[in-house]
């Protein structure tokens, strides 16, 4: 194809639906939804706090195929409150995980995709939504020694919190320019550390600092791809067929241990440049 | 000296096992006759990173959580799995610049994988909570545990984020906040509200919490006994789920399992 | 947040149901499931207080220029135009005539 003729082609991912996202990956055709909105399993915590709800409570969990083998997607809607995880949106994700493992144990071979935008925890519902993060990464970790669970940062909220913590126990993680990746929002930082430390209105240095180019560079993630409905299918089958890493990101203690090590008793701020540099083969 | 290092020393009996970040603590020592390893973050004001000086849990305490719990991993493999016990009295996760380049998402990733890995290889998972269990930080040491169990204390708690943050991320007031609290079982911050959940296997009260003596010791080193056996041979979250206050969790399960 | 129910008469039960729109800042989620021949009716939840009125006429206004079929709508809304709430109110039409 020309240029021109991919670009006329092309179709963003980051402006999908988290419904879009997930039916544009699967299989055309195979998409089935489970829970699906119009069962309108809400929160009601949300709506106790005076808080509009979202029919799917903002989470989209589908099974269907992707080259004919079993996939399932857990897609978070960002738009809804942050793609914040409250009670009954995390029990989705990680009831469905729970499930996904069950079928490996039944000979059945479904893997997973996380679509990730999410600041974390939803606030509303604080102590139910941290519950149900921990429940999902503990899935992700039993479904891992049977199939890959892919991540997928798009943007345009990012991935945090709880849920950045989940994203870096994935077999393979992709992101696009747009993502974001970090286990503390800027304006928590800035809140807890003071604008010296963090300033959240600085945008370029958060992107320099957590952006997908950054985490992909640094080998916090596998795969950068540009945002492209098309293109985020090869780098998903990409990262399938790649399978379980051999060391995971998440058991590189000691390289990690070792390079924290070096940097003195006093570790100075540090920007993007240097924390590429001190990347450099410790995560690739 | 901090409450998670008053009771790690209190509950393991041992000296601490060497080759950790000073705010990492392994003790080795034993539960119901069985081997068990002791962890616990505590606050090192030396710490190379500024932010993470008063026992909030940053890249080396994750990456550290992760070694200690995979070197018992791997020692065990093949013979009986020891038993592991977090003594969670952790702040926060640590808030800073450094943190977030170097990738603390991922260091708090390590710490997790290793304990989900270290229960479902078959050693039971015990977290005991002395101090504040605080969001990310609680993630990282203690929340993969399959028991939950806290001493009964004010200075207990469990929530997602402190108050003064949460506030200003809702667009509301600290007062209000606390109004909301009082009336949300899982926005408050107390242990009560908490063991409404479901998430506390038992909560149990001591004399002294900030100075454990002999006979607090004895009575938490009892619980902890009773939940290891209570634990068997089992491997999973599922004990959690069950309690009014988080009915829909199994709902949504249920619901899930009947769609698959 | 408030609750408000609206009635209208409509014509025939809808072919099917439709889901349109996300409760995001400005924006609405509406969904469309056929309801009883001849009615129509509406729920909402919405983030805007004493807005009853506002939302009586726009529906006035939507449902009377044209027969809708028989629908059964649920609107969660979070601080919608009602420019936007009429953009996904005949989205969801489209959807729910489709074949």
């Amino acid at each position: 194809m020309t240029d021109v003729a991919q670009l006329l082609h092309s179709r963003s991912f980051v402006e999908l639906s988290a419904r879009e996202r997930a039916k544009g990956l699967l299989d055309a055709g195979s998409f089935r939804e489970l829970l699906d909105p119009f069962e309108r399993l809400m929160s009601p915590w949300l709506q106790a706090q005076g808080i509009v709800p979202q029919a799917d409570d903002g989470v989209v969990i589908a099974k269907g195929t992707f080259d004919g083998q079993p996939l399932l997607v857990a897609a978070i809607e960002g738009v809804f409150q942050g793609g914040s995880m409250g009670e009954v949106g995390g029990a989705k994700i990680a009831g469905a995980l729970e499930l996904a493992v069950e079928d490996n144990r039944n000979g059945i071979p479904t893997a997973a995709v996380l679509l990730l935008e999410t600041g974390g925890v939803r606030l509303q519902e604080a102590n139910l939504g941290l519950a149900a993060i921990a429940e999902i990464q503990a899935a992700i970790v039993e479904l891992r020694q049977f199939r890959p669970v892919i991540g997928l940062v798009a943007g345009a909220v990012g991935c945090f919190g709880g849920m950045s913590i989940a994203a870096g126990l994935c077999s393979r993680l992709i992101v696009t320019r747009e993502a974001r990746l970090g286990l503390n929002g800027p304006q928590v930082i800035e809140q807890e550390a003071g604008i010296e430390e963090y300033d959240s209105r600085d945008r370029p240095f958060i992107w320099g600092l957590t952006g997908g180019e950054q985490r992909y560079a640094c080998g916090l993630a596998d795969a950068f791809v540009a945002d492209d409905l098309q293109q985020m299918r090869d780098a998903l089958r990409a990262a399938l067929a790649a399978g379980e890493p051999v060391q995971p990101r998440s058991r590189r203690h000691q390289q990690m241990l070792g390079l924290l090590g070096g940097l003195g008793e006093n570790c100075p701020q540090l920007d993007a440049a240097q924390t590429r540099a001190l990347y450099k083969g410790v995560l690739q | 000296m901090s409450r998670g290092l008053q009771w790690i020393h209190a509950l393991a009996q041992g000296p601490e096992v060497a080759g950790f970040p000073a705010s990492v603590k392994v003790i080795d020592g034993e539960l119901d006759n069985r081997p068990a390893r002791f962890i616990a973050v505590v606050p090192d004001p030396h710490n190379p990173f500024p932010r993470a000086r008063q026992g909030e849990v940053g890249v080396l305490e994750g990456w550290g959580l992760a070694k200690a719990v995979e070197q018992a991993i791997e020692a065990d493999k093949g013979g009986q799995p020891r038993v592991l016990v977090a003594v969670v009295d952790v702040p926060s996760q640590a808030y800073g610049r450094r943190e977030e380049a170097l990738g603390i998402h991922q260091a708090l990733a390590g710490a997790v994988d290793a304990y989900a890995r270290a229960r479902l290889a078959g050693h039971p998972l015990i977290g005991l909570l002395v101090g504040k269990a605080m969001s990310g930080a609680f993630l990282a040491h203690g929340y993969q545990a399959q028991r939950l169990i806290a001493l009964d204390d004010p200075g207990v708690m469990v929530h997602a984020m402190g108050k003064t943050a949460a506030a200003r991320i809702t667009l509301r007031s600290v007062e209000e906040l606390e109004a909301l609290a009082a009336k949300v079982p899982p926005m408050a911050y107390d242990l009560a509200n908490y063991a409404s959940l479901g998430l506390l296997w038992e909560r149990l009260p001591v004399a002294a919490i900030e100075q454990p003596g002999e006979a607090d010791t004895a009575s938490v080193r009892e619980v902890l006994t009773r939940a290891l056996r209570d634990i068997g041979d089992s491997r999973d979250l599922r004990s959690r789920l069950g309690a009014s206050n988080r009915a829909l969790s199994s709902q949504v399960r249920e619901r899930l399992r009947a769609q698959w | 947040m408030e609750s408000l129910s609206f009635t209208f008469p409509a014509g025939a039960a809808a072919k099917r149901r439709a889901l349109v729109g996300c409760v995001g800042s400005g924006d609405l989620e509406a969904l469309l499931e056929p309801g009883e021949a001849g009615v129509l009716t509406v729920k909402v939840l919405t983030s805007v207080n004493g807005s009853g009125p506002r939302w009586e006429q726009l529906f006035q206004r939507l449902f009377s220029g044209q027969t809708w079929p028989a629908l059964s709508i649920d609107i969660h809304d979070f601080g919608a135009t009602p420019g936007v709430v009429r953009l996904r109110l005949e989205q969801g039409l489209e959807e729910v005539n489709h074949d």
